[in-house]
């Protein structure tokens, strides 16, 4: 059981050693001049950039996280149940309309506040 | 099962990540970084779930933990920056009493954990974990999981309702 | 071999972590990271628990999942709680908020 996990571990310390492997051998070809001029600028060529990179975000984005998380934790519910649909029955599924209808209550007023609209 | 040399490699490895990312967390004075540590904490200790036969609970925490509260917590980084984001998590004036109060109760702890003696029981964890858990929410434990409901409800519409707080104002 | 010890002692520690930054922070949104962390190490003892002392049944890792929906609750409400008092006060700052003191 626990040995299909490190095929997942596997992948894990596969996918870090290629991203530091590439970071390493641009290390080691690059020239090694000290950086001048245009070097120096955020893009090399681009446009300038304005502004500092740290900028406040709008509201909105926290808003759509806030409902996305609610409904993350309810699929962290409705995955065992859906495994255990066949055998559980009808008293089950009963509770999962009634589970589930309280946190349409929710998307409802998330919706009449117009905390899913973009502004 | 894994071998258990296998098994005492991995649990040295995960917990020397989790413990150096959490410290991380609490000693960087970068937010944006302890944030992102944050998230390393987390996945390491989906990495213990999993050496202890919790799957889905493994899955719940990347979910949950890794995704959403994660993302959570950076959005909210982002909307109340202000100043140098280089200098933005700071100690506090008793962060020294607090550093030897944490340290007592550790070392109480670990000593606590060494004098009491466990009943050790040996049996099969259920081979159908994500079952056993569904048989859990949906039998015994149904009063509980219909309150995490409104829990859940009560908790966005109230959160929603401080954030659209900070809307309006802008 | 590993056992129930040193799972409880890995999660005594992740607990006086997050304690740690709790108590010994400035910005709002680490101390709410700090209780993220305790409450991750009561859930690495509920499992661990779970594991050693009743491994038939699965009641601590219910329990374990009860405590991650909570916690997704609190972090929702504290987070929106901290937007909200930035937005009048214009800090994060957890010294600043004193209008209950006189």
């Amino acid at each position: 059981m626990l040995q299909q996990y490190g095929i997942i571990a596997i992948f894990l310390i596969g996918g870090a050693l290629t991203a530091i492997a590439a970071l390493l051998v641009n290390w080691i070809i690059r020239p090694k001049l000290p950086p001048v001029g245009s070097k120096l600028n955020t893009y090399e060529c681009g446009l300038e950039t304005q502004g500092p990179t740290w900028i406040q975000f709008k509201v909105s984005y926290f808003l759509y996280a806030l409902v996305f998380l609610l409904f993350d934790v309810e699929t962290v519910f409705l995955y065992p149940w859906a495994v255990r649909f066949q055998v559980l029955g009808l008293f089950a599924f009963i509770e999962m309309i009634i589970f589930i209808s309280i946190l349409v209550i929710g998307l409802w007023y998330a919706w009449k506040e117009g905390a899913l609209k973009w502004q | 099962m894994l071998s258990t040399s296998t098994s005492t490699l991995v649990f040295w490895f995960l917990t020397i990540l989790i413990v150096a990312s959490a410290l991380a967390v609490v000693l960087l004075r970068n937010i944006v970084h302890s944030a992102l540590f944050l998230i390393l904490t987390f996945v390491g200790i989906a990495g213990i779930y999993i050496l202890l036969n919790a799957e889905f609970l493994a899955a719940v925490q990347i979910l949950v933990y890794a995704g959403a509260i994660a993302i959570l917590v950076v959005f909210a980084v982002m909307l109340t920056r202000r100043g140098d984001i280089s200098e933005s998590n700071l100690f506090n004036k008793n962060y020294l009493a607090a550093g030897v109060l944490c340290l007592a109760l550790f070392i109480l702890n670990t000593f606590l954990i060494g004098q009491t003696f466990w009943t050790i029981k040996s049996g099969e964890p259920p081979l159908n974990n994500v079952g056993a858990i569904a048989d859990a929410f949906l039998g015994r434990y149904v009063l509980p999981f219909e309150v995490a409901a409104v829990l859940l409800l009560v908790a966005m519409v109230g959160a929603i309702l401080l954030a659209r707080g900070v809307n309006q104002d802008q | 071999m590993i056992t129930l010890n040193h799972y409880l002692a890995l999660g005594g520690m992740l607990f006086c972590i997050g304690l740690y930054g709790a108590l010994a922070k400035k910005n709002a949104i680490a101390i709410l990271m700090g209780i993220e962390l305790m409450l991750n190490a009561v859930n690495i003892n509920l499992v661990a628990f779970n594991h050693y002392l009743e491994p038939s049944k699965v009641v601590g890792q219910v329990f374990a999942i009860f405590v991650i929906v909570v916690a997704a609750a609190e972090v929702a409400v504290g987070l929106a709680l901290v937007l909200n008092i930035y937005r009048r006060r214009l800090e994060s700052n957890v010294d600043d908020f004193n209008w209950l003191k006189w």
